[in-house]
């Protein structure tokens, strides 16, 4: 199948590639995980229970609070975060914890990011041109 | 990743630091709020009176307590703060977490935590009401604040400005002196989007974060500007604290308007780009849906929490009037925290002493979620939680709890009686 190519707002990190975990649903690392287990931990969350590590996260907005942006940070110190973080919709606070931790993140896509993009697709995420390539 | 700041215009101070001139640190520091400003396409960077900086142990980890003692280690001149920096709650009450069965190795990380930043001349306010405590902002003044709610209240009660600076933000202000000028520092960024019509006055503290979280639910991301109407009188400070903190909590909304009562809100039309939307209308029966939401504990409840936001003296002494000559129930732990400042007030006052001398355990500088409450809930045996406040049951959930969501005088009648 032809790779293909979704523009987004040029974000910050380095350009990575990996397997997508993807849900209509928000984020926040202090909502939403067991940070040691590397697990989504909210019982409401539509990834309840799977592990992020390593996986290109897509999902649909940044939500709560600030910690996130300590957090990414300490959790990639350990070897258990994200490789990338993709959202429709970003707030500073996943920016700023973005560039901390010199994590790939992204958001503003010209399409819905949790639609164009299935768990388990190969993604090459390149936030300095702006571009996401599924493979 | 070297950002490209073609776009983004420096000043002389501004081009120094990225130069390195005023040191390897603080080259970093801007170097990161350039990549944040190119993000979300600031122009340029605008100058801060004020930092309020979240920088919990359980946030920070080992590694961000380390990256801070590294900051610590360097000579005074590239270390200390450049505008007056205050802190939000801390990790761990070191006079209380003996008796709540936290490890002695997250005390000693805090500690380690504040000796560093004491060393670059932070302000160790541990308090998530500043705005009420420390130093109220001004209406116009630039800040970069650290906290959902004390960046809402600011923004909306106080008519300031300031994003919300998460930690490693807000401590790169601080030692830049600026931040990218974006989202809520413009005249743009502060238009109203949403309109809700509140058709009954929220009666305690609880309805108004309820209302807070019903409406940051509805409006639902940072980039939205709810505006609130039918609310008859101004409400009180803490009521406001409350309602915002949830709204920042359940929307990641950073400003409200509440037309007659905020300072940029004379009226509807006047906070609108052209006609106001048609508004949404939230009644009674909706915040009596948000608490049947999270069910009753009728069997049991193992912990009763006043935090998120900490307490005013107003609060604690309304919670110390409920509690006079009563006793907390054997079976259930009730724990109250405000800031430094208000339980000296509170010891000095006699509230402390009416509050512990019911069992209750009174904790300052720390705020529940932010003091390892995954640890805590272990330690001690807690899950089923109760709250007069609707930031905190929409957080605690993912630590392993099961919160449920009442007023005041219904979280200490359970206190005492061991169930709702």
């Amino acid at each position: 199948m032809a790779e293909r190519r979704i523009k987004g707002h040029v974000g910050v990190g380095p350009k990575v590639s990996g397997v997508a975990l993807v849900a209509k649903d928000n984020f926040s690392a202090r909502y939403d995980l067991d940070r040691v287990k590397g697990v989504f931990s909210r019982p409401a969350h539509a990834l309840h229970g799977q592990s992020y590590v390593n996986t290109v996260l897509v999902l649909h907005t940044a939500k709560g609070g600030v910690a996130t942006s300590w957090m990414l940070r300490e959790m990639k110190s350990r070897g258990m975060a994200p490789a990338a973080l993709l959202l429709n919709m970003g707030n500073p606070i996943m920016a700023q914890g973005a560039a901390f931790a010199d994590l790939s993140f992204m958001d503003r896509f010209e399409v819905d990011i949790t639609e164009a993009i299935q768990s388990g697709d190969r993604v090459t995420v390149d936030p300095g041109a702006g571009l996401v390539v599924i493979d | 990743m070297p950002a490209d700041t073609m776009s983004m215009r420096l000043d002389d101070t501004e081009k120094a630091m990225r130069a390195g001139r005023m040191g390897e640190l603080r080259r970093a520091a801007i170097e990161q709020q350039i990549q944040v400003g190119m993000t979300f396409d600031a122009e340029d960077f605008v100058e801060v009176s004020q930092v309020h900086l979240m920088a919990d142990t359980e946030s920070l980890g080992e590694s961000g307590v380390e990256y801070l003692e590294a900051i610590a280690s360097l000579p005074e001149a590239e270390r200390r703060v450049r505008v007056p920096t205050v802190t939000d709650p801390r990790g761990i009450d070191l006079c209380a977490y003996e008796k709540l069965h936290q490890e002695e190795r997250l005390a000693e990380l805090e500690r380690r935590a504040t000796t560093a930043m004491q060393a670059m001349g932070i302000l160790m306010t541990d308090t998530c009401i500043n705005y009420q405590t420390i130093l109220p902002p001004v209406r116009g003044e630039h800040l970069a604040f650290g906290d959902t709610g004390s960046t809402i209240y600011a923004n909306s009660v106080c008519g300031a400005r300031s994003n919300f600076e998460g930690g490693p933000a807000a401590l790169a202000a601080a030692l830049t002196g600026r931040v990218p000028r974006y989202g809520c520092h413009l005249d743009r960024g502060r238009r109203g989007t949403h309109l809700f019509e509140v058709s009954e006055r929220p009666g305690s503290l609880s309805d108004w974060g309820a209302l807070g979280a019903l409406v940051g639910r509805r409006a639902g991301s940072y980039w939205t500007v709810p505006v609130i109407t039918g609310i008859d009188g101004s409400p009180t400070s803490d009521e406001l604290k409350h309602f915002g903190a949830a709204l920042a909590s359940y929307g990641s909304v950073p400003l409200f308007h509440m037309p007659g009562v905020t300072p940029e809100a004379a009226d509807v039309s006047s906070v609108f780009d052209g006609q106001p939307p048609n508004p949404e209308i939230i009644s009674r029966a909706d915040l009596d849906e948000f608490y049947s939401s999270f069910g009753r504990h009728d069997d049991q409840v193992d912990v009763v929490v006043f935090a998120a936001p900490q307490l005013s003296l107003v609060e604690m002494q309304d919670v110390a009037r409920l509690l006079e000559g009563r006793r907390v129930h054997e079976g259930t732990a009730l724990l109250i925290a405000t800031s430094p400042e208000i339980k000296a007030a509170c010891d000095r006052m006699g509230i402390t002493e009416t509050i512990e001398s019911a069992g209750a355990v009174l904790l300052k500088g720390v705020c529940f979620y932010q003091m390892y409450a995954r640890e805590l809930g272990e330690a001690n045996g807690w899950q089923r939680l109760l709250s007069n406040s609707a930031k905190l049951v929409n957080i605690i959930s993912g630590y392993g709890y099961r919160p449920v969501l009442a007023n005041t005088r219904d979280c200490i009648e359970a206190a005492v009686n061991g169930r709702m």
